[in-house]
């Protein structure tokens, strides 16, 4: 055979090795074709091929190993049992950009699954080259690089702690400063996994300077950017109070306000994420954030949106008004409380409820200003109605129970409290009897008040045992009243009367 | 005789008392001489006592007069301190009564002062209102932005569907779709159709003709979409396209 038909034999393989690979790439983008090629055993297939000559096959192997690792964690379990990762991190180093790109997101498949996998990627040496792939001039390698590390320091802090060991962290926030949206998304992204563990990891990620030029991207137009922004603020801002006070000392309050106004859901929750993260740690935080108009802001988002997004906005209202009774009050001033009535009404979710009713519990617990605002927005009865109703869950229930008696102790706003005596238990009902028998020995209008519109009527109802608490307030509220009035509404006295009516002779 | 004999017997008799009283008083002289010594010994031993009490009772008269004034010395030391105490237990209640009104003040002031938690609900409130308002006017802002922006694009995908179909446009013979004789007025679409400067389909074929491509004449500062037509005329540089085939107009129905 002559020269020209071997080499054409050679070049024949190698056209059909090409569509070979080119093809499974593209099946393997769809999910259906998965299993199907699984069964076929393509991963031993594709193995050989990228150790091929031709850099084509090579990436192009890469790239549909990496799309098949993706989609479910069998196979990327596969590719780690098949020993291919060595040879991919092996070749990490020496490979040009397309390789480097195709075996970054190799990598990123198989780690994305389990800590286990993340494991086996970080065991065989896999961190340290996508590391040196940070330092390359391409962006979409970094951002291959980076993306992989995000998803490797996702799954737990030892993990995490490899890569920072490694030096991924100046690399990262080297790779913000760089004009591609893409790579600073993905840098923030990372930044933000990493330091979401423990204290000491986003103080390392802190120390390479990161707060300075993420505070400089809450500026940019793009959204999704601003979601990684505010992400990773918040992860590194949860931690602890000089971690949070750094962040506020970037100042990125104003602009961090105005993006709660973005079209963006999602910025709006990292914002109010972020705000939450912030204020739980002291009153001077809150402070500064509901100085600036923080907490209108997110009063005003909770109003915008739906489901799941409101609770960052809801646990933050609550915090605020943890801390001190002057924080409450600047709460119910920036109408929280009616917010907060609806978000219980409208949401569904127990959970979300739950936070709802915690936070109500803490605005209301302070002074009885405050037990008013939350009772004049008639939230007790709805309060007791979620206590009572047998489909809450148990931490609704007990969290229900605590925001109601805390309420409940400094309540002095009367009609607020007549609901309440319909159908409260006896848990519940002494508590407000005690505001009740508090009340009314001083007050001669909310005597006239409670007994037209039945509350004494009510309270003669209720049976309790001689000698208990509940019974002690009964007696007391009773003595504040004439004894006639108590006799007349006590229950049976139209049969008292009746009886005395036989027995009546007249003269 | 008689009184011999009477007086020997008696010798014999008194030999014999007193012999007999000696034997006696031998006898009891141990007992008597024990009770004599007892006896002295009680008198000696009143004699003594009587003096020691009358040493006592001397000595006990300059105890008490002793004690007594040591005791009312203490006394009056004791009325002296009592006197004191009772002094500054006087000042000390004043000094709380007027620490007390200081503290009340002062905490009612500086530390938990009404006017300050007062002023400062207000500004909150204040504050509350602008970043509201602020806010809104910066969405209202981002919105008009977005709307400009979609009106832009609405416009240039609007001005390209008319570049495409710019076959529709209405001649003097023929009147086009968009130029219905039923209406009023010709329909924007039409309007467009007028504006839009006829353009070489394709790159190749301008390529062929050898154009120097689409060249919109701009004007400084000003963008303009490539295909409005601008007031001039065709310029020279521009080949003139041969005249399409005339073919017979469709009778008007």
């Amino acid at each position: 055979m002559s020269q020209r038909q071997i080499i054409q034999v050679f070049e024949q393989y190698q056209k059909s090795r090409m569509q070979f690979v080119q093809t499974v790439a593209d099946l393997a983008s769809r999910p259906q074709n998965i299993d199907i090629l699984q069964n076929a055993g393509v991963l031993s297939l594709l193995r050989p091929l990228m150790l091929d000559s031709v850099p084509s096959v090579q990436q192009t192997a890469a790239l549909a190993l990496g799309r098949l690792a993706d989609h479910s964690d069998d196979l990327a379990e596969a590719v780690v049992k098949e020993d291919i990762l060595p040879q991919l991190v092996h070749s990490l180093s020496s490979q040009n950009r397309f390789y480097k790109k195709a075996a970054a997101f190799v990598l990123r498949a198989v780690a994305k699954h389990s800590p286990e996998l993340s494991q086996a990627v970080v065991g065989c040496g896999g961190v340290d080259a996508l590391v040196l792939c940070l330092e390359e001039f391409d962006p979409w390698v970094k951002e291959a690089a980076a993306w992989a590390l995000g998803y490797i320091a996702r799954h737990n802090a030892s993990l995490a702690q490899s890569v920072v060991d490694a030096g991924a962290v100046p690399l990262l926030v080297f790779c913000l400063r760089e004009p591609e949206m893409a790579v600073k998304r993905i840098a923030a992204s990372t930044l933000s996994d990493i330091s979401k563990h423990t204290p000491e990891l986003a103080q390392t990620v802190v120390d390479n300077g990161a707060i300075a030029h993420l505070a400089q991207m809450i500026l940019n137009p793009d959204a999704k950017l601003k979601r990684q922004v505010f992400a990773a603020l918040s992860q590194i801002s949860k931690h602890s109070v000089s971690l949070a006070e750094m962040v506020i000392e970037a100042e990125i309050l104003p602009a961090a306000v105005t993006c709660l106004r973005d079209q963006d859901e999602y910025v709006r929750k990292n914002v109010s994420t972020l705000m939450r993260e912030v204020v739980k740690h002291t009153p001077e935080l809150s402070q500064v954030i509901v100085n600036c108009g923080g907490m209108v802001a997110v009063i005003d988002y909770l109003g915008n949106c739906r489901g799941n997004l409101r609770l960052p906005g809801i646990m933050m209202l609550g915090y605020i008004a943890t801390h001190s009774e002057n924080l409450a009050m600047a709460v119910i001033l920036s109408k929280g409380v009616p917010q907060l009535a609806l978000c219980l009404s409208e949401e569904p979710e127990h959970h979300m409820k739950a936070a709802a009713v915690w936070s109500i519990g803490q605005i209301g617990h302070h002074t009885p200003e405050h037990a008013k605002a939350v009772a004049t927005a008639s939230l007790l009865p709805k309060l007791l109605e979620l206590y009572m109703d047998a489909s809450s869950s148990e931490d609704l229930q007990a969290k229900c129970k605590k925001a109601l008696k805390s309420i409940l102790q400094k309540c002095t706003y009367l009609p607020g409290l007549e609901p309440l005596l319909y159908d409260a238990p006896s848990n519940i009902l002494k508590h407000v009897l005690c505001q009740f028998s508090k009340v009314l020995p001083h007050d001669s209008k909310a005597r006239r008040l409670f007994v037209t519109s039945g509350g004494l009527k009510k309270v003669q109802e209720i049976q309790a045992e001689p000698g208990s608490l509940l019974q002690e307030h009964i007696n007391a509220i009773n003595s504040c009243f004439p004894e006639e009035i108590v006799r007349y509404y006590s229950p049976g006295y139209s049969d008292v009367l009746l009886e005395r009516l036989e027995t009546y002779q007249p003269a | 005789m008689a009184e011999l004999l009477k007086i020997r017997s008696e010798v014999e008799e008194f030999h014999k008392e007193y012999v007999y009283r000696n034997n006696q008083a031998e006898e009891s002289r141990q007992k008597e001489n024990q009770a004599a010594t007892q006896i002295q010994s009680w008198f000696r031993a009143s004699k003594v006592q009587a003096y020691l009490r009358h040493l006592h009772k001397k000595a006990i008269i300059i105890q008490t007069i002793w004690r007594g004034f040591t005791a009312r010395a203490c006394f009056r030391q004791m009325v002296k301190a009592a006197y004191f105490i009772m002094k500054m237990n006087f000042y000390e209640e004043m000094a709380v009564r007027i620490q007390r009104r200081w503290r009340g003040f002062f905490v009612r002031k500086y530390v938990h002062s009404f006017y300050a938690r007062q002023s400062y609900l207000e500004g909150v409130r204040r504050k509350n209102e602008l970043v509201r308002r602020e806010l809104d006017e910066v969405e209202e802002l981002q919105k008009r932005e977005r709307d400009c922006l979609e009106l832009v694009k609405e416009q240039t995908a609007r001005v390209h569907q008319a570049h495409r179909l710019h076959h529709l446009l209405s001649t003097k013979q023929c009147p086009g779709v968009f130029n219905s004789p039923f209406r009023p007025a010709p329909h924007e679409m039409e309007q467009l159709l007028r504006q839009v400067k006829y353009q070489a389909p394709s790159r190749g074929m301008a390529c062929l003709l050898g154009m120097p491509g689409p060249a919109a004449p701009s004007f400084p500062g000003t963008p303009r979409s490539p295909w409005i037509k601008t007031t001039r005329t065709l310029y020279s540089s521009r080949p003139i396209l041969p005249p399409i085939a005339s073919k017979r107009q469709q009778v008007r129905w």
